[in-house]
C-alpha cells in the first residue's frame, strides 16, 4: 500500500496537526512515512504545503513528483487548486469551503467553487461549520478535514483514530474524544457526498 | 525497535545529544533553527545541563564552540548557510587549529531560497577550509552522521562540517535511535601551542592540515556513508550527492536502477569509487543539491564532455532538485501536468495584523514621502516584509546589520535623509559595530530599531538585545537626547511621526526605538501562562 498526500493551507492554519496525526498513525503501525513541511518565511500568512508519503515499502524522495499525489487535502479552497499539477489521474481533492482571505486579489468565491466543482473527483466541505455545529468546537475543523479525506487514504480508519489518541493523550480524554468526533463527522460527510 | 518521528534537523540534534555533546552554540536561521530548539526542549539535555542558550550571532557561536573543543569537550554549532559567512573567520581558522574535543559545524543551506537571500552551497566552504564534509541523504542517516561526525572530529583532530538542505531539514520520518555516549572529561590539548595561530605555529598547523587530507579521503572511502552500486547498463554512471540520491531512486521505485551509482554523503570525494565509475561508464551524470560543486570539480577547466549535470543544462543551474527534474535528466518522458488554474493568486507572506512593525512603517512612510523615495535602508527580519505592498517602505535588504552601514555610506555619498530600519536581534547580531562607525564620524543617520523583543522571523526566540538596547546605544556614544523610545500603536501615530521628523532633521546620529512585543510572542506567552496556571491549580 502507498498513499501520497499533499496537505495545503495558509501559514498559521495548522495543517501540521493533521500531518502529525497521520504521521503517528503510520509510524505506530510500522508503515514507512516521510513528511516534508514548510517552515520559515511563508508561515507568515503565505501559502504552505506539506508532502505526506505513507507506504509499506521504502520511501526515497521527501517531495512528491508531479502527477504523483493520490489526494490533495486542503483546509482552504483556493489553496487546493494551487497543487493540481501534483494530482494523479483519478486522484481526489478534498477541500474546506471557508476561504482565508488575506490578499487583495482573492478570486470570486463563485468562480472558485465552480473550478473545484469542475474537477472529476472532489469533496467540498464546510469543515468550520461542521466543527462548530456537530462537534461543538470550531477549532476541531482540521480533524473534520482529515475525516473527510479518510476514505481516500489507504490506511485503516482505526489507525487514524489511534493517531489522534496518541497525539492528544496528554491533553486529556475530552480533547481526544472531541477530535475523534470531528474525524467521524468529516468521514460521514465525505461518504455521503463523494 | 521503536522509531521516533523526527525532522531531519531533529535527528541531527538527537544524534549530537547521543554523541555526548556538552554544548550547542547557534544563532537561529531557517532551516537550521529547530536543531537548537530540540536540544533546548530535550529532557536529557536539560538534565545534563548541556549549554543550549542562543548566541548573539554565528561568529560568537562558532568561537564559543571552538573554546569548548579546546577544553576537550564536544560541541555542536548550528546556523543557516549565510550564517557561515558571519562565522567564516573563525571557521576557516579552526581548520588550521584543528580540534581537541569533537566539534561539528552544522550548516543548513536553502536552495531555491525559500527563506533566504541567496542559495550559496556550504560544501564550497568545506573545500575552502579543507575539512571533511558530511551530507546525509535521509533522516536516519542524519542521526548517524551526527554521531559519527564527532568521532571523526576527534580521531582526525579536525572540525567537521555537516551540510544539509531545506528538504531534509524540514522533512519528518521514523528514526531509530541508538545508544547515548557520556560527555567527555575536561582535558586540555596535548600540544599547548595548537591553538596559537602566530605565523610560525600557523605554518606548522597548516602543514598538519594538509597532511591530514589523505586521511580525510581514506575516511570517505571506508565509512558506510559513501556507497558504490554496480549497475548492468554502462552507458551512464551517476554520482548522487546527499538527497539527490533520493530523487534518483524515486524514479526507479518499481524496478532496479540499471546504472552504476556512487551515493555520496561524505567529502572529500571517495576517489577510488569515482575513478571506478568514470572508467566503467561512458557518461557521468552528477546530481547535487545546490551548486555544481562536484560536477565542476571532475569536469575540470578542460570541460570533459561526457560529464553532465547543472553546467550543460541537463539540470537547471539554480534551485533545489526534485524528482521531476531528475526524471528529465534520466531521459524519461515527462508528465504533461495539469496547470494551476489562472484564478489561483499568489499568496506572499505578510506582516501579521496588529504587528508593531506595521505602525512603524505607516509613520515612516508619512514622514519620508515628504523627502522622496529611495531613502530607507533595511535589514533582515519580519520587518523586511515592509518591502511588499501595502508599505513598500524599504529599498535595501542585504545581510544582517547592513541597514546601518549602508545608510552611512549613502550619507557619505550625499544622500539625505538616510534612514535605517533594523530589528532588535539584528541590531545586536551585527548592527552595533556599524553604529559605532557612524558615531565616530558623527554621520547624520537615523536608525530605527523596531524592537519587538523577540527574534520573530525564525519563530520567536529570545533576543540577546532584550533590555539592553538603550544602554548599548549610549555606551557606543549616541547622545542620550537622541535615543527616543516610544510605543508603536495607532493612537501614537502623530507622536511617532513627529519624533521621526525631528530626528531625521538632526545633524548627528539618532536612534529611535519603537518598542512593542511581537503579537505572536505575546499570544504564545499568554497561552503558556494559562497552561502553567491550570497546572498549578490542579
Ligand atoms: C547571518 C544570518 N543569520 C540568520 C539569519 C536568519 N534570520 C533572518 S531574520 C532573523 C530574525 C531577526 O530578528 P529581529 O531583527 O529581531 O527581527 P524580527 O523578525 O523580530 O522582526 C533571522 C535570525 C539570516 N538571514 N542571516
Amino acid at each position: 500500500m502507498k498513499t501520497d498526500i499533499i496537505l495545503a493551507g495558509v501559514g498559521g492554519q495548522g495543517i501540521l496537526s493533521i500531518a502529525a496525526a497521520l504521521g503517528k498513525a503510520a509510524l505506530d503501525n510500522n508503515l514507512n512515512m516521510k513528511q516534508a513541511e514548510t517552515h520559515g518565511m511563508s508561515q507568515r500568512g503565505g501559502d504552505v504545503q506539506s508532502f505526506m508519503r505513507i507506504s509499506d515499502e521504502e520511501i526515497f524522495s521527501d517531495l512528491i513528483p508531479k502527477k504523483g499525489a493520490d489526494l490533495i487535502l486542503s483546509v482552504e479552497p483556493m489553496e487546493c487548486l494551487r497543487y493540481l499539477p501534483y494530482l494523479k489521474e483519478g486522484g481526489y481533492v478534498v477541500t474546506n469551503k471557508t476561504p482565508f482571505i488575506n490578499i487583495p486579489n482573492y478570486p470570486e468565491i463563485e468562480e472558485l467553487e465552480a473550478s473545484i466543482k469542475a474537477l472529476p473527483n472532489y469533496v467540498l466541505i464546510d469543515a468550520d461549520k461542521i466543527a462548530k455545529e456537530e462537534v461543538g468546537n470550531g477549532r476541531a475543523f482540521n480533524f473534520v478535514m482529515l475525516g473527510a479525506a479518510s476514505p481516500f487514504i489507504d490506511i485503516p480508519f482505526e489507525y487514524l483514530e489511534d493517531g489522534i489518541r496518541a497525539l492528544f493523550l496528554k491533553k486529556g480524554e475530552d480533547i481526544v474524544n472531541m477530535n475523534i468526533k470531528a474525524l467521524h463527522a468529516g468521514r460521514k460527510f465525505a461518504e455521503d457526498n463523494k | 525497535m521503536q522509531k521516533h518521528l523526527l525532522l531531519g534537523v531533529e535527528a541531527i540534534a538527537q544524534g549530537a545529544i547521543d554523541a555526548g555533546i556538552s554544548g550547542v552554540y547557534a544563532y537561529p536561521g531557517t532551516p537550521s533553527t529547530e536543531i537548537t530548539e530540540y536540544i533546548q526542549e530535550s529532557k536529557i539535555a536539560n538534565k545534563r545541563d548541556i549549554h543550549r542558550r542562543w548566541a548573539a550571532n554565528e561568529k560568537t557561536a562558532m568561537e564559543s564552540a571552538l573554546g569548548m573543543s579546546y577544553a576537550g569537550k564536544r560541541s555542536l554549532v548550528c546556523m543557516k548557510h549565510v550564517g557561515l559567512n558571519v562565522a567564516a573567520d573563525c571557521f576557516m581558522n579552526s581548520a588550521v587549529t584543528g580540534s581537541n574535543g569533537g566539534i561539528v559545524v552544522t550548516v543548513a543551506d536553502d536552495p531555491s531560497m525559500h527563506s533566504s537571500q541567496n542559495e550559496q552551497d556550504s560544501r564550497v566552504y568545506g573545500k575552502f577550509a579543507q575539512i571533511p564534509v558530511l551530507e546525509p541523504s535521509n533522516q536516519q542517516e542524519a542521526y548517524e552522521c551526527a554521531k559519527y561526525a564527532f568521532e571523526l572530529s576527534e580521531t582526525l583532530g579536525t572540525p567537521v562540517l555537516m551540510r544539509i538542505t531545506t528538504r531534509l531539514a524540514h522533512s519528518r520520518a521514523g528514526v531509530e535511535v541508538g545508544e547515548a555516549k557520556l560527555e567527555n572529561e575536561l582535558h586540555l590539548p596535548s600540544n599547548p601551542k595548537q591553538f596559537i595561530l602566530l605565523p610560525a605555529i600557523a605554518r606548522k598547523q597548516y602543514r598538519l592540515l594538509l597532511n591530514k587530507q589523505e586521511k580525510f579521503e581514506e575516511a570517505s572511502e571506508n565509512t558506510g556513508f559513501n556507497k558504490y552500486f554496480e549497475g548492468k547498463d554502462k552507458s551512464l554512471g551517476i554520482i548522487a550527492c546527499g538527497i539527490g540520491y533520493n530523487y534518483l531512486m524515486e524514479n526507479f521505485s518499481s524496478e532496479e536502477c540499471p546504472y552504476s551509482v556512487v551515493k555520496v554523503s561524505q567529502y572529500p570525494l571517495p576517489r577510488k569509487m569515482i575513478n571506478k565509475l568514470a572508467e566503467e561508464c561512458d557518461k557521468l551524470l552528477v546530481l547535487e543539491e545546490g551548486y555544481p560543486v562536484i560536477e565542476e570539480f571532475i569536469k575540470g577547466y578542460l570541460e570533459k564532455e561526457n560529464i553532465i549535470g547543472r553546467l550543460d543544462g541537463t539540470l537547471s543551474r539554480d534551485g533545489e532538485l526534485n524528482p521531476d527534474m531528475v526524471r528529465a535528466a534520466l531521459g524519461f518522458s515527462c508528465h504533461t501536468d495539469a496547470p494551476t488554474p489562472e484564478l489561483v493568486a499568489p499568496r506572499p507572506p505578510a506582516l501579521c495584523e496588529g504587528c508593531s512593525h506595521r505602525d512603524v512603517y505607516t509613520a515612516l512612510n508619512e514622514v519620508i514621502n515628504t523627502y522622496g523615495k529611495g531613502r530607507v535602508f533595511s535589514d533582515i527580519g519580519c520587518y523586511t516584509l515592509g518591502a511588499l505592498p501595502p508599505y513598500e517602505s524599504i529599498y535595501t535588504t542585504v545581510d544582517m546589520g547592513a541597514s546601518i552601514t549602508m545608510a552611512k555610506g549613502a550619507t557619505d555619498a550625499g544622500l539625505f535623509p538616510s534612514v535605517s530600519v533594523i530589528g532588535d536581534s539584528t541590531f545586536t547580531h551585527s548592527g552595533m559595530t556599524g553604529l559605532l562607525d557612524a558615531v565616530n564620524e558623527k554621520t547624520p543617520i537615523t536608525v530605527i530599531i523596531s524592537d519587538n523583543e523577540s527574534i520573530s522571523m525564525t519563530g520567536g526566540q529570545e533576543s540577546s538585545a532584550k533590555g539592553r538596547i538603550e544602554s548599548i546605544c549610549e555606551g557606543l556614544g549616541v547622545e542620550k537626547d537622541h535615543i527616543r523610545v516610544l510605543m508603536p500603536v495607532p493612537k501614537n501615530h502623530d507622536e511617532l511621526c513627529a519624533v521621526i521628523k525631528e530626528e531625521v532633521e538632526y545633524k548627528g546620529v539618532s536612534v529611535i526605538i519603537p518598542r512593542r512585543v511581537c503579537i505572536q510572542k505575546a499570544a504564545r506567552d499568554a497561552k503558556k501562562a494559562r497552561v502553567a496556571r491550570a497546572k498549578a491549580g490542579k
